[in-house]
Parts: C-alpha cells; sequence; structure tokens
C-alpha cells in the first residue's frame, strides 16, 4: 500500500503545478457569479438557475481533469523515460497503473470538494439552508463515477497512440453513454433483428453512469437516494473500474515502453 | 493567366465587400420581424429562436420540479406552464402521469431510484423559478407571443407582481406591435390585479381590432381568441352595469363559440334584467 500511496502521491503534485484545475475552477467561479448577479424582474430569490449553472460546470470541469489527467499519466512517463527509472525499483506495472489511478482518483477527489465547497456557499447565502447529506450523497456518487472514467481513460491510454486521441474518444464514450446510453433499451425495441440483440447487449455491457448524476435531485430541493441505493451504486462503480483496470493491466503487462 | 494572388485577392474582397453593402440593406428588409439589438441576437443569429424554444420548455420543465419527459419517454410533450394561462384549461395544469411506464429490466428499475420519480408543481412562490428561463426566451427570439403572456400570467397570479407583469408585456407589445394575445394578457392585467376597468377596456378593444385586422385564415385558426376577448369584454361591462353592452359582446362571443347554448342562456338572463326595470340596472351609456 505505502508502494500504491507514493506513487499515488506524485500523481497529486502533478495536478498541483498544472493549471488545468484553477483554470476550470475560475472558470466555474466566474460564470456562476455573473449567472447569479443577474436581475430577473427584480426577484432576489430566484437560485435554481445558478444551482442548474453550476452543477453542469462542476459536470463538466471534473469529467475535463479527470479524462485529460488519467490520458496522459502512461505516455507521459513513457515519453520523458522515467518509466524505467520508476520501474528499476521494486514496483511492478500494476502498482504503476493502481497507484497511477489512485492519484488521479484522489486529485479528482479533492477538486469535487473545492467545487461543492464553492457550489454550497453560492446557493447557501442565497437560500440560507445547507442540506450537506444531499451534498456529500452528490459527491460521493460523482467520485465514484469519475473513479469509472479514470479508469477507462487508463485503458484507452494503453492501447492508443496519443493522450489526446484517448481523451477524445473518452469524451464521446462517455457522453454517449450518459445522453443515449440510459434509453438504448427503448431504442433497441423498435430495431429489427439481429440489431435488436446488439443493441440489448451494448445496453447491458456499458457502465450506465447516469446512475451517478444526481443533480436534478440537488436543483430541484427532492430528497436524496436511500443510502443503500448509493451503496450498492458504488459496488456498481467499483466493479466496472476494477474491470477497466483489470483490462488495462492486461495491456500494460505486455506492452513496449518504449515511446513510439 | 498571370495574375498575381495578391491581385485576385483584392479582387474577390472587393466584390465580397461590394456585394454585402449592397445585400445587407435589402436583407434587413425582407425580414418583417424587428431586429433584435441584444447582444445574445447578435450572437446567435437566426439561430438564437431554436434555443429560445428550448429556454421556453425549460421553464415548463422547472415547473414541474424536474420531473419531465425527454424525447425518448413514451408520453409526448405537453408546455403546461402555457395551458395553466387559459381559462378554459380549468386554471390549473392536469397532471402528467407516469409517463415512463413500467421499467422494463432491472437496470432501468435500479436507475429509477435516482431520478426525480414524483410530479410535484412549483408552488408557493417558488413558481418565480421558471422566470429566468422565460426572460432569456424573449432575449432570444423577441417574436415569441406565448412567452410574455406566459410570464405575465406567473407574474400577476402567482408572484404577485403586477407591475413586473406589466413591464414584461410592454416589453412583448413593443416586440410585436400587432399581437392581440399581449394586449388581451393586459387587460386582464389591468381588470384582475389593477383593478383598472377602464384600461382593461380600452386594451381589450384595442386587442379585438387587432384581432380583427388578421387575415381571414389566421381568425379561422384563432376564434377561442376572440371568444375570450369578447367574453372578458362582456363580463368587464356586466360587472359595471352595462348590460347593454354586456350583451352586445356576449352575442358577439357566440358567433364564435363552440358551444353557443351555454352563451344562449346568459344572453337570456340579460334580456330578462335588460327587460325589468326593478332588477337594479343602471342606465346604459355608450362609450
Amino acid at each position: 500500500m505505502k508502494t500504491l500511496f507514493a506513487l499515488a502521491r506524485l500523481t497529486l503534485t502533478e495536478l498541483y503545478r498544472r493549471k488545468d484545475f484553477y483554470v476550470l475552477f475560475i472558470l466555474t467561479a466566474v460564470v456562476t457569479l455573473a449567472a447569479g448577479s443577474v436581475n430577473f424582474f427584480n426577484d432576489e430569490k430566484i437560485i435554481r438557475y445558478v444551482k442548474d449553472l453550476c452543477l453542469l460546470l462542476i459536470w463538466i470541469s471534473t469529467l475535463l481533469i479527470s479524462v485529460v489527467t488519467a490520458a496522459r499519466q502512461i505516455p507521459a512517463e513513457c515519453e520523458a523515460r522515467t518509466i524505467f527509472s520508476l520501474l528499476a525499483k521494486p514496483v511492478t506495472r500494476g502498482q504503476v497503473l493502481l497507484g497511477k489511478f489512485l492519484g488521479c482518483w484522489l486529485a479528482v477527489g479533492l477538486a469535487l470538494l473545492m467545487f461543492y465547497a464553492f457550489f454550497a456557499i453560492v446557493t447557501g447565502s442565497h437560500e440560507h439552508r445547507w442540506p450537506l447529506g444531499g451534498y456529500l450523497q452528490a459527491i460521493w456518487l460523482q467520485w465514484v463515477m469519475l473513479g469509472i472514467v479514470i479508469a477507462m481513460s487508463l485503458l484507452g491510454s494503453i492501447h492508443f497512440a496519443a493522450p489526446s486521441s484517448t481523451s477524445t474518444i473518452c469524451f464521446v464514450l462517455v457522453a454517449g453513454i450518459v445522453v443515449v446510453g440510459p434509453h438504448l433499451n427503448t431504442v433497441a425495441l423498435q430495431q429489427p433483428q439481429p440489431l435488436q440483440a446488439i443493441t440489448y447487449t451494448v445496453y447491458f455491457l456499458i457502465p450506465h453512469l447516469e446512475w451517478f448524476d444526481v443533480r436534478d435531485r440537488l436543483v430541484y430541493d427532492w430528497a436524496s437516494p436511500a443510502w443503500q441505493d448509493i451503496a450498492l451504486a458504488s459496488v456498481y462503480g467499483a466493479a466496472y473500474a476494477g474491470v477497466f483496470l483489470l483490462l488495462a493491466w492486461l495491456g500494460f503487462r505486455r506492452k513496449s515502453l518504449n515511446p513510439g | 493567366m498571370n495574375a498575381s494572388p495578391r491581385l485576385f485577392l483584392a479582387l474577390v474582397l472587393t466584390i465580397c465587400v461590394t456585394l454585402a453593402t449592397s445585400l445587407a440593406p435589402r436583407a434587413t428588409a425582407w425580414s418583417s420581424r424587428v431586429q433584435s439589438d441584444t447582444v445574445l441576437g447578435m450572437l446567435f443569429g437566426d439561430g438564437r429562436k431554436l434555443f429560445a424554444s428550448q429556454f421556453f420548455t425549460m421553464a415548463d420543465v422547472y415547473f414541474h420540479s424536474g420531473y419531465y419527459p425527454g424525447i425518448f419517454d413514451r408520453k409526448g410533450k405537453e408546455i403546461h406552464i402555457e395551458e395553466a394561462t387559459h381559462d378554459s384549461a380549468g386554471g390549473e395544469a392536469e397532471e402528467m402521469g407516469d409517463f415512463r411506464g413500467p421499467p422494463r429490466d432491472w437496470i432501468e428499475a435500479f436507475g429509477r431510484r435516482f431520478l426525480i420519480s414524483e410530479h410535484r408543481h412549483l408552488q408557493h412562490g417558488d413558481e418565480r423559478e421558471i422566470l429566468p428561463w422565460l426572460k432569456l426566451a424573449a432575449d432570444l427570439d423577441p417574436q415569441m407571443i406565448d412567452t410574455y403572456t406566459v410570464g405575465s400570467y406567473w407574474l400577476r397570479q402567482h408572484l404577485r407582481q403586477p407591475l413586473q407583469a406589466e413591464a414584461f408585456l410592454r416589453e412583448g407589445l413593443r416586440n410585436n406591435p400587432a399581437s392581440y394575445e399581449i394586449l388581451f394578457e393586459l387587460g386582464r392585467l389591468y381588470q384582475e390585479n389593477l383593478e383598472d376597468p377602464d384600461r382593461a377596456r380600452n386594451v381589450w378593444e384595442l386587442a379585438l381590432r387587432r384581432w380583427l385586422q388578421q387575415p381571414p385564415e389566421a381568425q379561422k385558426e384563432n376564434r377561442l381568441g376572440y371568444e375570450e376577448i369578447t367574453l372578458h369584454l362582456a363580463r368587464l361591462e356586466e360587472k359595471s352595469g352595462n348590460w347593454a353592452d354586456a350583451l352586445r359582446w356576449l352575442q358577439a362571443a357566440q358567433t364564435m363559440s363552440p358551444a353557443p347554448e351555454n352563451l344562449q342562456r346568459q344572453i337570456d338572463a340579460l334580456r330578462e334584467k335588460l327587460a325589468d326595470p326593478a332588477s337594479g340596472l343602471l342606465p346604459w351609456t355608450p362609450y
């Protein structure tokens, strides 16, 4: 575990040094505050559109940070040839992969905490109430979802040539899963065979990331989901992240580490 | 042809600028709509109308507290914030029911535990949350008349802000001077919220003139508008004691009503009052 956390700390340090998080955080803050300062019909109590916008920006920003950070981990180590000095130590390739995953996941978790702290301050100052339980659930679910995305990006980074292509493919996949994924069963029923069977198989194979999106519950002030449902979703997320990491490890085990 | 590429580029640029200066005023004249001078209008061009429609729908999504059918759901979309503004819809929006139907598999069943699965309308002042979307929709498409009438309805009826409603309607009227719908809503604001029957009467009469100025095809399609205006005028005159005028407006409404027999009963009742001098009838004065 010590080795894993040492590797994870390296990734965390990298996130501090890079400007991705700061730029996205400032952009989210500026857009949210600008939206919140708009006066609609002299009514200062209007807040839901600000919550909606802020949560959307948080989702996009953290997704960007996760995908881009995870996609460049292994290729950057190979490109700079630091992977050789890393593997010269008593560290296996599996531990490197797990350490990278853990580092990215923790880094994104920290970023999420910062984003949600800002969100809570902005909404709390308007609504004068602090539904911390709901916020914690939303943070946890989003963090689990980002864990799946990070594992998916690491898998992509093993197989695709450049971090840019990995990032692009991951974004398209995640957007497709979130927007169309939940409705693939409906789409499947309208298709002839064998397309129906193929679509249904895809529906059952993809990780259903939309489960982890409880933004609407926060925006419209609905009660939080039950904790046992959150636990089940977490197990589901952990299973998918595990599968992606396993596939990434299988690829990384035999991968040539020379750049190009 | 050994023309220098720079010369050729300069020639093409000159042609472009000449064409642009010549076509721009004509293109403006082709569009019968009022030109938008807002930042959003300039940014999106005519494409902003697509966003306007989407934002209008967002107001409805907010009204239903997020419980709203998407393009994949079994029951189609019906805009309820708009229905609520018509008397004929019974005032309150009808229930949506379970538009998703029973879940088809365990993934869908489990996924619904994280979705909003109950129908709840905004109430107790929370209706204000739909207003930003309506304002944005109006900014993006100033010719979308429903935005103004719906916005005004919620402002005056549920949020007790008749002056804001009036300002919003006036803005709509500036952008759509020929709209009888906005004038009708303005009349309702004067009559029901500001209790100014004289202004309500003037505005409704103007609304009726605007309705009559429409082409015959449009009149045929908007018979409800005529009926609503004349019925409201009849009620206003009846309340003011101008029985003969009320009778005249009821008879006018009857010509366009889908249920003229219901109006006939009201007309008969008014005729009885007119014939009976002991009914407390005020002397009728034409205006």
